[in-house]
């Protein structure tokens, strides 16, 4: 077990944990933090996706000893974005979800992909939200969301 | 009487010695020739041995000619719908980032290195299907200052000695199920040490076959 000063969602959390357990189990069994979700747990399917230092990241294959300094932001703060405002209010307008339960991860990628191309193509969109599996389907909706988000940032 | 005799012998000595002058001449040219032959024989020699290096899947994997990396030591596509990006590094939301870190993360089993990236494509080592191209292809392709990122020889040992990613296939860390990933046919010691000869062969090429 070691010690880490992890900085999430702004705040300095210390946690307690074995070196090689990823980063998704030290948010949601540590830090209770249950919006990141666990889907497949070899970052196949997207649904445990955060922003390690902007870049979005898998957390389920990430072990916290490799966090480091950098900072972590989840689904628990992206509201505080200006992007991921705007994304989380298209993803409501458009009634993305329907189980829910890979879209925390979805919103995740969505805001690192307009952070980075605020005027994506269709292209643009498959290929980023290519790794971001949704079981029920609501790749459309989704697609929607991001273009009506990608109008509201201009 | 002297005289003619004389000029006959003189005639004779430089006869005999411009015979010797013209043989040994043409016998260094013979032997210049064979050392210069034996010198790209090693050099191609050493050649096929770099090459069995590069065309492993440590580092071939990420040489691709497709839109995509590849994994695995049977060299599948990368999961994830992973794409090369613009820069070789994945797109926004699903950058090589977003999963490799700067070292391999062992507990995981995801390979990690610094700057992880795609080879860009004026270095791939494979075709369209995913076959690996040819010895004399690969050696076209990495000599070609067009396409290498402007080495010369001595930049391509360098890059072979001290490149971070080259060094990642001798410590490419375990698989999910707790075994090592396979390693190049040749130590990196050895590998170095056959890109160095064929570097001072002139790094010659073999033909297509």
């Amino acid at each position: 077990m070691a010690t880490y000063q992890l900085n999430v969602n702004g705040e300095r959390r210390e946690v307690t944990a074995d070196p090689s357990t990823p980063l998704l189990w030290v948010l949601r069994e540590d830090l209770k933090m249950t919006g990141t979700k666990f889907g497949c747990g070899v970052s196949a399917c997207g649904a445990c996706t955060v922003h390690v230092a902007g870049v979005a990241t898998r957390s389920c294959i990430l072990p916290v000893s490799l966090v480091g300094e950098r900072p972590v932001v989840t689904i628990e703060a992206i509201g505080q974005d200006p992007v991921g405002r705007v994304v989380q209010d298209a993803w409501v307008e458009k009634d993305v979800v329907q189980c829910g339960y890979c879209q925390s991860g979805q919103i995740m990628c969505a805001v690192a992909l307009l952070k980075n191309t605020p005027k994506p193509t269709d292209a643009n969109i498959e290929e980023s939200m290519g790794g971001n599996i949704c079981r029920c389907g609501t790749y459309v909706r989704i697609r929607e969301a991001i273009k009506t988000a990608a109008q509201r940032l201009k | 009487m002297h005289h003619r005799a004389a000029g006959f012998l003189l005639s004779a000595f430089f006869c005999t010695f411009g015979a010797w002058m013209i043989f040994s001449g043409a016998s260094g040219q013979a032997g210049d020739a064979g050392r210069s032959a034996d010198a790209r024989a090693q050099g191609l020699a050493a050649w096929e041995q770099v090459y069995s290096v590069l065309t492993h899947p440590r580092c071939i994997n990420c040489h691709t000619a497709t839109n995509y990396p590849q994994q695995g030591d049977d060299r599948h596509r990368h999961v994830a719908n992973v794409v090369r990006g613009p820069d070789g590094k994945g797109v926004p939301g699903l950058n090589c980032a977003s999963c490799h870190q700067e070292t391999n993360a062992d507990s995981t089993g995801v390979p990690g290195g610094h700057n992880w990236h795609l080879a860009p494509l004026s270095m791939k080592w494979q075709d369209q299907n995913d076959k690996p191209l040819s010895s004399a292809a690969v050696c076209r392709a990495i000599t070609d200052r067009s396409k290498n990122n402007n080495l010369d020889g001595r930049g391509l040992l360098k890059h072979h000695e001290e490149e971070a990613l080259v060094h990642w296939a001798w410590q490419p860390g375990q698989r999910r199920d707790g075994t090592m990933r396979t390693l190049p046919p040749l130590t990196h010691a050895e590998f170095v040490a056959a890109t160095r000869r064929w570097v001072e062969a002139g790094t010659p090429c073999p033909s297509e076959k």
